[in-house]
């Protein structure tokens, strides 16, 4: 059955390992639903989160074959419920709809959204959240005209405890006897 | 070793200013290569001329091209187990060492390709033979890296070559901009030390090791399957070892071909698609199946959803992405296999499994009467490969390495070659790239020169590296080649035949005269037509001392049996 995953992805900070990662996905013809980069707390060690739907057996060969690439550390898959995610969502809408009383702005106040500027003509919102509480914001903006919307890929924390500062202590230390 | 290289970079090792393109070639001759082949361009040029200098410590091979430089390097690499090194120009000579390599991955061939690219300053902007080729190759090897420093090239090759033979060995790729060539460095010689996010074998787990010994011990049909595990991690005597103890039937895939010698008593035959029948029907029968050092390939394993279902698995391997991959393991152990073997035989107990053995040699009596006798000893007067695959054995007594391209040659040299030494069958396994075999023998035979190297290529295969005889012709190598010619894609006519109703599209082969070509590059030929002259002309062309060409005429619209049609199961395999 196919459910939805976040692949986490530590490799060195090199240039070109991004396309090194996402390869592994296209070479199967798997949709990368979301993909988030940054750096992670282990100086030099950058990190991608992934999100995509797949069978658990197709998702554990995935995460072997990432790791199997030279410069990732190491991957880790997770469902849902095993991790604490966010995405980002900034929506640029009219100034006018937000005007006090208009449905509008009780509907930024309802999803208990941030206006992040205010100019002449337009505002921009800030939400975050899980992807159904920005689309939904999304759903309800709609209506009054949505001029530009724009949504991060999803970031993912996960709740286990072994640390990566632990997990890239024991792999050097692995290559120093 | 690791003592060694920490002893080593501890004591501060002197340096010596030169040019990045000499420190490309010095790296090269401190990671021990003694020979290379390759091509020159505009772009790595200053390259070739620091190899100018070197030429009495690192012989370069001209090739005719740089798939032949790249397949040649494959060849050298298989025969003698080191690191196969080759260097092409940027553009369209990088592009052309493409296929070699995504051979070298999925047949994981130690290879470092070198690559001239463009200056620095022009990287992106089209330039004249600019192509992004580390983005090209990245799917098909191990590791890249582009150099645009001189100052990372001591550390970008000795990474490569470490990346290259260890763990899984793989083809890595260093594209080097022609700034980077000529600009000036401080070189000191320093081995690469690992890197933490590559940890080439897991350590041995005892745990997995005992659950594996209980299996085969408490196993009434044990089944053996190996590949080129064995061969890449020089693991042949502990394999001998592990399946004597055990009594275990042993057989083999194309890339573990000649881990283990023809004639042993063990020695149960081939896998897969036109492997022997026994070892095929009992995949389905046997109770242990125990993997080592192979991948089960779709061409191995036939339909997966029927592949020895019945049988709990044992999988010994290096990879941790293959366990699991196609075939379930019930039993992983992770390692290297040298080390996993000896482990396992101590705790294996001594067996014979007589009655077992018998329904290997039951199956292999019914093949024989069906399929072997006729290739060997046909009744028609229209010749075989197999035929010839036999002469080929008398004269060498099993002690050449054979070579062979893709097709029905490839199968039937790999079904009924004899071999008495490991690294002796050379041939692309995974990608079944036609033209590999010409240039992959060149470079066999300048590995082994003391060894026999017979190249058995079909008369399709022939004609996409035909041009490698001018390689045999400068460079004097003394190859035997063997032109099965059937004037055919042999292969894809045969699959026509039995699938497609006799539509033979675009597979019959009108060709020139083999014998008029090779005669124009020095090299000895003869055609043989009859089978009157045929173990004569394959004993002459064994004693001769240069390079010979032997054609020969075989039957038209023979078939490779037995065979498991794709998408059968392995036990279904038919014997017409
Ligand atoms: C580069 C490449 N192109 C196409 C194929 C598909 N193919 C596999 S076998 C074969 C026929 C080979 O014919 P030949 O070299 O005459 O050998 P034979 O099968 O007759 O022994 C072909 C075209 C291939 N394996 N490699």
């Amino acid at each position: 059955m196919k459910k939805r995953y976040t692949i986490s992805v530590f490799t060195e900070d090199n240039v070109g390992l991004l396309n090194r990662v996402t390869i592994i996905f296209t070479r199967r013809k798997i949709n990368i639903e979301s993909i988030a980069a940054s750096d992670s707390e282990v100086k030099n060690v950058h990190r991608y989160t992934i999100v995509i739907t797949e069978t658990e057996d197709l998702v554990k060969k995935v995460v072997l074959q990432l790791e199997k690439q030279v410069e990732v550390i190491k991957a880790f898959y997770h469902e849902d419920d095993a991790i604490v995610y966010q995405e980002i969502a900034l929506y640029k809408v009219p100034t006018d709809i937000l005007v006090a009383g208009k449905e509008a702005e009780k509907i930024v106040r309802s999803h208990y959204a941030r206006v992040l500027s205010v100019e002449a003509d337009f505002t921009v919102i800030e939400k975050t959240g899980h992807k159904e509480e920005t689309q939904a914001l999304f759903n309800d903006l709609e209506p009054y005209g949505i001029l530009e919307f724009v949504r991060s890929g999803r970031i993912a924390i996960s709740k286990p405890m072994k640390t990566l500062t632990s997990i890239v202590e024991e792999l050097e230390n692995e290559i120093n006897n | 070793m690791r003592t060694l290289e920490l002893t080593r970079s501890e004591s501060k090792p002197e340096t010596q200013t030169m040019s990045g393109a000499q420190a490309v070639v010095q790296a090269l001759i401190d990671e021990g290569t003694e020979l290379m082949f390759g091509y020159p361009g505009g772009a790595i040029m200053p390259v070739y001329d620091a190899l100018y200098d070197v030429e009495d410590k690192l012989e370069h091979v001209l090739t005719r091209h740089e798939q032949g430089a790249v397949h040649a390097a494959q060849g050298y690499a298989r025969a003698t187990g080191k690191v196969g090194v080759c260097l092409a120009t940027s553009g369209p000579g990088a592009t052309n060492l493409i296929t070699g390599i995504a051979d070298a991955q999925i047949d994981s061939t130690p290879l470092v390709c070198i690559t001239g690219q463009v200056h620095s300053h022009l990287l992106g902007t089209d330039a004249f033979q600019e192509t992004d080729v580390i983005g090209i190759s990245m799917p098909v090897t191990k590791w890249n890296y582009q150099v645009t420093r001189a100052e990372e090239i001591p550390e970008a090759i000795a990474k490569a070559f470490y990346i290259a033979r260890s763990g899984k060995p793989g083809p890595v790729l260093v594209d080097i901009t022609k700034d980077a060539q000529f600009e000036q460095l401080d070189y000191a010689y320093k081995p690469f030390g690992g890197m933490r996010s590559y940890q080439p074998v897991s350590a041995l787990n005892s745990k997995a090791i005992e659950q594996a010994a209980e299996l085969i011990n408490s196993a009434k049909k044990p089944f053996v399957l190996f590949g080129q595990g064995i061969i890449l991690s020089g693991a042949e005597q502990e394999f001998k070892t592990f399946i004597e103890k055990a009594g275990l039937p042993a057989a083999w895939t194309i890339m573990g071909l000649s881990a283990l010698e023809s004639d042993h008593y063990l020695n149960v035959g081939m896998l897969g698609m036109h492997g022997n029948y026994g070892p095929n029907k009992l995949t389905n029968e046997c109770d242990v199946l125990i993997a080592v050092g192979m991948r089960f390939d779709d061409r191995v394993t036939g339909d997966l959803s029927r592949y020895a279902k019945q049988a709990k698995v044992v999988h010994l391997e290096i990879d941790p992405a293959e366990i699991n991959k196609n075939v379930h393991a019930d039993v992983p152990v992770l390692g290297d296999a040298k080390a996993s073997l000896k482990a396992l035989t101590e705790l294996v107990e001594p067996k014979s499994n007589e009655e077992w053995l018998a329904c290997f040699r039951a199956l292999e009596r019914e093949e024989r009467e069906a399929v072997i006798n006729e290739e060997l000893n046909p009744s028609s007067p229209i010749m075989t490969m197999g035929e010839v695959i036999d002469e080929i054995n008398t004269a060498s007594k099993g002690d050449a390495i054979v070579v062979t391209d893709v097709g029905q040659h490839q199968m039937v040299a790999c079904r009924y070659a004899k071999f008495n030494e490991s690294k002796s069958m050379i041939t692309s396994g995974g990608l079944g790239t036609m033209g590999f075999c010409l240039p992959a023998a060149i470079g066999a035979k300048m590995g082994c020169p003391e060894k026999e190297v017979v190249a058995v290529i079909g008369d399709g295969g022939f004609q996409m590296t035909i041009q490698e005889l001018g390689t045999i012709f400068q460079a004097k190598t003394a190859v035997k080649i063997v032109v099965l010619n059937n004037e055919f894609l042999g292969m894809v006519r045969q699959w026509q035949e039995l699938f497609f109703d006799k539509r033979y599209a675009s597979t019959t082969m009108v060709n020139p005269d083999f014998q008029t070509i090779v005669k124009g590059y020095g090299i000895r030929t003869r055609k043989v037509e009859v089978r009157e002259d045929l173990a004569e002309a394959v004993a002459e062309m064994m004693m001769y001392e240069g390079s010979y060409f032997l054609e020969v005429l075989v039957g038209k619209e023979n078939n490779v049996f037995p065979m498991v049609p794709t998408g059968a199961s392995v036990s279904e395999i038919r014997l017409k």
